[in-house]
């Protein structure tokens, strides 16, 4: 990771952690029931072990090349910029990578990594169901079968995404219980991979779950940053103003911010979804609206209420429909390095025809939320200001859903 | 520390007899007269569950069960206030609190182990807190005689065992199976030499759970282990049977548990 700071360098930088515990500060750590300890020991010792393996690396960097199409260019959305009126607004292009979203970053590397260890079977959570079709798809090249738990509500709302998988050859399980969301379907891989411990690997597709997924997770996801990094400087000679992502459980941003953590002078800011606006109660802004609690093998912010029960989060975007936030983010909101801000529902809805219209490029759902907040960061920053925002999947999946709120009939 | 499971296993080990632990959760149902019933019904220990929205080691049971309790308005405090209630009658049946960390990392661990220790509470299992995170809680049950029982599973090698049965207190609980609760048990023999090992390395009484749902295999289990565990068995007795279901079920499994030695 040639660009990050470690802890070797400056030990109290911000871009160091993880702790040997898996902490962020007071977050992150193992949250996991005990029959799960043994193999989440044993993949913490098998991440370490391929990232010193120059072999490992290589083979990374040859999939991320040939297969997924990396690089991804960065691109000047002079139009939108017009629009806006303000500061440049530039593109990190991951929707262009292969299965439409920046989730094959991090598949690719635990698929690797799965292969690696022995493992001959892969499960996965999905929401929006990209992190699902970017597993499938990495499980099909390698010839491993893969189970995906996906929630009945998001079944229903992703349908293309669904046949995608089946086609794909995954296996997609319909979780019901619950409200059948992100959050549902990730307890049930988790009750999954509780009672199939010796051959399964599980993908988690954000940089959320107990240690060592948020950091590896983070590490797979932080080629956008590197990326897109070197593209400024080679392009425009210089770093952005500020990053901009949205945020469901927080990889893409991450991604993108970690390899910035140390360049002081670049504000780093993440997009959580508001739904019908926070002051509703129906959202998914952890960091916003919840409070420190413990779900899902790590302690992080958490929709949740009086009596510590998680309150189901709401978003029209699938992919952003988790009432939790990675650890890595809760520590940089609470140190103030990054700022966490949010957009709604309908700002989303705007931003994605928006976006279609001026530049030719249907945004997802998810970055569209994004984007609502690169317009007023725009204004404040002014002409002279530049922002980069990962436009971290294409809009194709949405489609369907989005005819459907226009009331169009397809 | 000596507290009403020190005791409970102490008088069971003179009689040379198997206890039977009974789990039911707190909020399903008339939960309050369940566990007031399940002494009378043959339950020596009573781990009494405490309702959480996102059961990631619990089976379908147990899930629909808290979901249901939820929505009738349970929360932590009303939970440790049914175990108020049983202890001012009765002053000697364990009672272990088994759920998950969120609920009570919200209420605080200090406030927690303060309101269980004065409501009667002897141990507690926290699903999702394993020995690596469980220093604070811990210390906060320490201070009020609560014993904090820890998980063995089938993937707990030699190694792991003795970080699972380090600073534990009470009992420790065989989890039979690798699964979630209500999933069905491992093999017999299995189970016999597993337990054999963690009461070596532990110096504990050895509970054996997950999945036990007819008296025969409770029976058979007993045999070899210190208690057995059931759970999701009389989760849905109660559901479907209400008190007279749920304690007629835990009659039929105390006695075979009972009897396993003779
Ligand atoms: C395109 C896209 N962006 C963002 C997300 C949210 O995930 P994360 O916050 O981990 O990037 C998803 C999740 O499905 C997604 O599909």
């Amino acid at each position: 990771m040639s660009e990050t700071v470690s802890a070797d360098t400056r030990p109290n930088a911000l871009s160091a952690w993880p702790d040997k515990k898996g902490r962020f500060g007071d977050y992150g750590g193992r949250f996991v029931a005990e029959t799960l300890m043994p193999n989440i020991l044993e993949l913490e010792a098998a991440y370490e072990a391929a990232k010193k393996d120059p072999d490992f690396k290589a083979q990374m960097d040859l999939f991320l090349k040939d297969y997924v199409g990396k690089p991804s260019p960065i691109y000047f959305a002079e139009r939108l910029t017009e629009e806006f009126g303000g500061a440049q607004v530039w593109f990190k292009r991951d929707e262009l990578n292969h299965t439409g979203s920046h989730k094959i970053n991090n598949c690719l590397g635990q698929v690797l990594l799965a292969k690696r260890m022995g493992k001959t079977r892969i499960i996965a959570e999905t929401g929006a169901g990209q992190h699902g079709v970017a597993t499938a798809t990495v499980a099909a090249r390698f010839g491993i079968p893969c189970t995906v738990f996906m929630g009945a509500t998001d079944v229903e709302r992703q349908a293309p995404n669904v046949f995608r998988m089946k086609l794909l050859g995954a296996e997609v399980v319909p979780v019901t219980s619950g409200t059948g969301t992100l959050k549902d379907a990730m307890n049930e891989a988790l009750r999954d991979w509780v009672t199939n411990v010796k051959d399964t690997f599980y993908v988690i597709g954000t940089v959320a779950g107990p240690h060592p997924y948020p950091a590896m997770v983070r590490d797979f996801q932080s080629i956008i940053g590197r990326e897109a990094r070197a593209q400024m400087k080679e392009r425009l000679g210089r770093l952005p103003d500020a990053c901009v992502a949205c945020i469901g459980g927080g990889s893409n941003a991450m991604g993108l911010f970690h390899p910035f953590i140390e360049d002081e002078e670049v504000r780093l800011i993440g997009v959580e979804a508001a739904g019908h606006g926070i002051e509703t109660g129906e959202h998914a802004a952890s960091l916003k609206g919840g409070k420190p609690g413990i779900l899902h093998g790590n302690k992080t912010y958490l929709l949740q209420d009086d009596d510590g029960q998680i309150i189901d989060a709401h978003s029209i975007s699938a992919g952003l429909d988790y009432p939790g936030i990675g650890p890595e983010h809760a520590f940089l909101h609470d140190a103030k390095r990054a700022e966490y801000v949010s957009a709604t529902d309908d700002e989303a809805m705007e931003m994605f025809q928006l976006c279609t219209k001026l530049e030719g490029i249907i945004p997802a759902l998810e970055p569209s939320h994004a984007l609502a907040r690169v317009r007023d960061l725009a204004k404040e920053l002014g002409k002279d200001g530049i922002i980069l925002m990962n436009m971290c999947g294409r809009g194709d999946k949405d489609v369907p859903q989005v005819a459907r709120m226009l009331g169009v009939e397809l | 520390m000596t507290n009403r499971l020190t005791t409970r296993f102490a008088e069971l080990s003179a009689y040379n007899r198997a206890g039977f632990v009974a789990y039911m959760m707190a909020g399903d149902g008339d939960s309050q007269a369940l566990l007031n019933a399940l002494p009378a019904a043959g339950a020596d220990v009573i781990e009494l569950g405490m309702p959480f929205t996102d059961p990631m080691a619990d089976g379908a049971a147990i899930q629909a069960s808290a979901l249901r309790a939820l929505d009738a308005g349970m929360t932590l405090k009303k939970t440790l206030d049914q175990a108020a209630t049983f202890r001012k009658t009765d002053k000697s049946t364990p009672i272990v609190l088994m759920g998950y960390a969120n609920p009570i990392h919200h209420m605080g661990w200090d406030k927690f182990a303060k309101a269980a220790g004065k409501a009667g509470v002897d141990g507690l299992i926290c699903v999702d807190v394993p020995p690596e995170e469980d220093e604070d809680l811990r210390t906060a049950l320490d201070k009020h005689g609560i014993a904090l029982i820890r998980l063995a599973t089938p993937t707990t090698d030699d190694k792991r065992l003795a970080t699972v049965v380090a600073n534990t207190a009470g009992f420790v609980y065989y989890v039979s199976t690798t699964g979630v609760t209500g999933a069905g048990t491992g093999a017999v023999t299995e189970v016999s030499e597993a337990v054999a090992r963690v009461q070596k390395a532990s110096g504990l009484p050895v509970a054996v759970g997950f999945g036990v749902r007819e008296p025969e295999q409770a029976s058979a289990i007993a045999k070899h282990a210190d208690a057995v565990v059931v759970g999701s068995a009389i989760v849905d007795a109660m559901h479907e049977g209400g008190v007279t279901g749920a304690t007629d079920l835990v009659k039929r499994l105390s006695s075979a548990v009972h009897t396993a030695r003779r």
